[in-house]
């Protein structure tokens, strides 16, 4: 007999809030991004992280080996992207990084280091801010607040006071000052089960509170949806919170933040080169659609034709980025 | 007293449409518009106004819904326990300043 587990039900129902606004089936519009999460290693351990990274992951399974890399840096000669997005864990301890970010930059590809900052005063890592300015490294920081109590609850005691420090060696460096062309994004996140404000406003108040507290300056910033994924879905079970979570993102389900969402216009990519329409997919195991599952697919021309077009995975999860304003790794999207 | 104050209560407010559905209707549009619209205030200070006040009032209901608000809008612990500290501040002072009619009531009674 099968049965039918809750969160099945949930997928179903993300279904059928697509359908009731004539939006099912989910497909892609583009393949513009390509996101790669370089592997778990980090040097921090947030509480929420979806990854489930760590310093303590260094597993040769769960990070970007050297040939994988060249594997990548050929997809990349394909032209299909016009942004490598890097992820991780924190992507730069992946001894693959620069080699990476050198080549991408050569073929004129814009790239996103998605950075934790703290990652900037590890040993070896001296020169990183310097090597992300020389190649002009769009740097998107997580932050998740303008104050050390609820920044250092979420990702680890004293990763405030070294994000500060991050920041202002960016800033120094000329990241998020104006006419310089190196781009600093703060990411936002919620402390806990409730959904980001709106960003405008957010970002409004970052802006006060860091110049005045700091003297730190940045572009944007992008409020994200915490996604009851791997420890935040953890968290929310033994808070007793996850099924008002789940009501919540569902009841807050925007058509046209759906019609938004990032998926439509990205690939993900895991370590082992697997192929995923948004990393919190790839966290679940849920590789693309079509058969099409691995990286070395992607030289075909037919098969980045047929992935521009196709149908995405949807489950429970998904209400995350349609709540609201929506949420993506750009922020909110409506 | 139990049967007083009770969580799911709160999502049972629309139930007080019913005797005056008009007057009901006017109350939300001008709650939203007030509390949940940024205008000349943002969406973050209205809600730690809300949060103060909820505390003044006493309601528990105001407490549990403008915490929820305070978060979602952008505000720490830290600025929200100094909000409250506002409202208490505020109440005790209310209630000290009227120890000037006491004083004065003293003063006409005494020697």
């Amino acid at each position: 007999m099968t049965t039918t587990r809750p969160q099945d039900k949930l997928g179903d129902r993300f279904q059928v809030h697509l359908a009731e606004h004539g939006q099912a089936p989910l497909t892609a519009r583009s393949l513009g991004t390509l996101q790669v999460n370089l592997g778990k290693l980090c040097n921090q351990a947030c509480k929420h992280c979806h990854v489930e990274a760590g310093p303590g992951k260094t597993d040769p399974e769960d990070n970007m080996g050297a040939e994988m890399t060249d594997l990548l840096l050929q997809v990349l000669q394909t032209g299909e992207f016009e942004v490598l997005d890097l992820t991780g864990g924190a992507p730069e301890l992946n001894p693959q990084f620069r080699r990476i970010v050198q080549a991408a930059r050569q073929l004129q590809i814009h790239v996103l280091d998605r950075c934790n900052l703290s990652v900037l005063f590890e040993p070896d890592q001296e020169d990183l801010a310097t090597f992300l300015a020389e190649h002009q490294v769009e740097v998107v920081a997580s932050l998740p607040y303008y104050r050390r109590s609820r920044t250092d609850a979420q990702r680890g005691k004293g990763v405030f006071d070294k994000s500060i420090e991050g920041l202002k060696l960016l800033n120094s460096l000329g990241y998020g000052q104006p006419d310089t062309g190196l781009i600093l994004d703060l990411v936002y996140n919620p402390g806990g089960a409730y959904l980001p404000g709106p960003q405008a406003e957010l970002e409004q108040e970052f802006q006060r509170m860091l110049d005045r507290d700091h003297g730190i300056r940045f572009n944007q910033l992008f409020a994200l949806t915490n996604l009851p994924i791997k420890r935040f879905r953890d968290y929310l079970v033994r808070s007793d919170n996850l099924q008002s979570y789940q009501e919540r993102l569902e009841g807050a389900f925007n058509p046209a933040a759906a019609e938004q969402v990032m998926c439509r216009d990205m690939l993900s990519v895991g370590p082992n080169g697997c192929l995923y329409d948004c990393d919190f997919n790839q966290m679940l195991a849920m590789p693309v659609e079509k058969g099409i599952c691995h990286l070395s697919d992607l030289l075909e021309g037919s098969t980045r034709a047929a992935l521009r077009e196709r149908r995405i995975r949807t489950a429970s999860h998904c209400f995350g980025c349609t709540a609201g304003a929506g949420s993506s790794c750009g922020g909110t999207v409506a | 007293m139990t049967d007083y104050y009770k969580k799911k209560d709160l999502q049972r407010f629309s139930e007080v449409s019913e005797g005056a559905p008009d007057l009901y209707s006017k109350f939300q549009a001008w709650y939203g518009e007030a509390t949940s619209k940024p205008g000349a205030l943002s969406l973050r200070e209205k809600a730690l106004i809300g949060l103060a006040l909820s505390h003044a009032i006493q309601c528990p209901y105001c407490i549990d819904s403008f915490t929820q608000k305070c978060l979602e809008s952008g505000a720490d612990l830290e600025q929200m326990t100094e909000a409250v500290h506002v409202a208490a501040a505020m109440k005790a002072g209310a209630c000290l300043i009227h120890g000037v009619q006491m004083k004065d009531k003293h003063d006409s009674l005494s020697l």
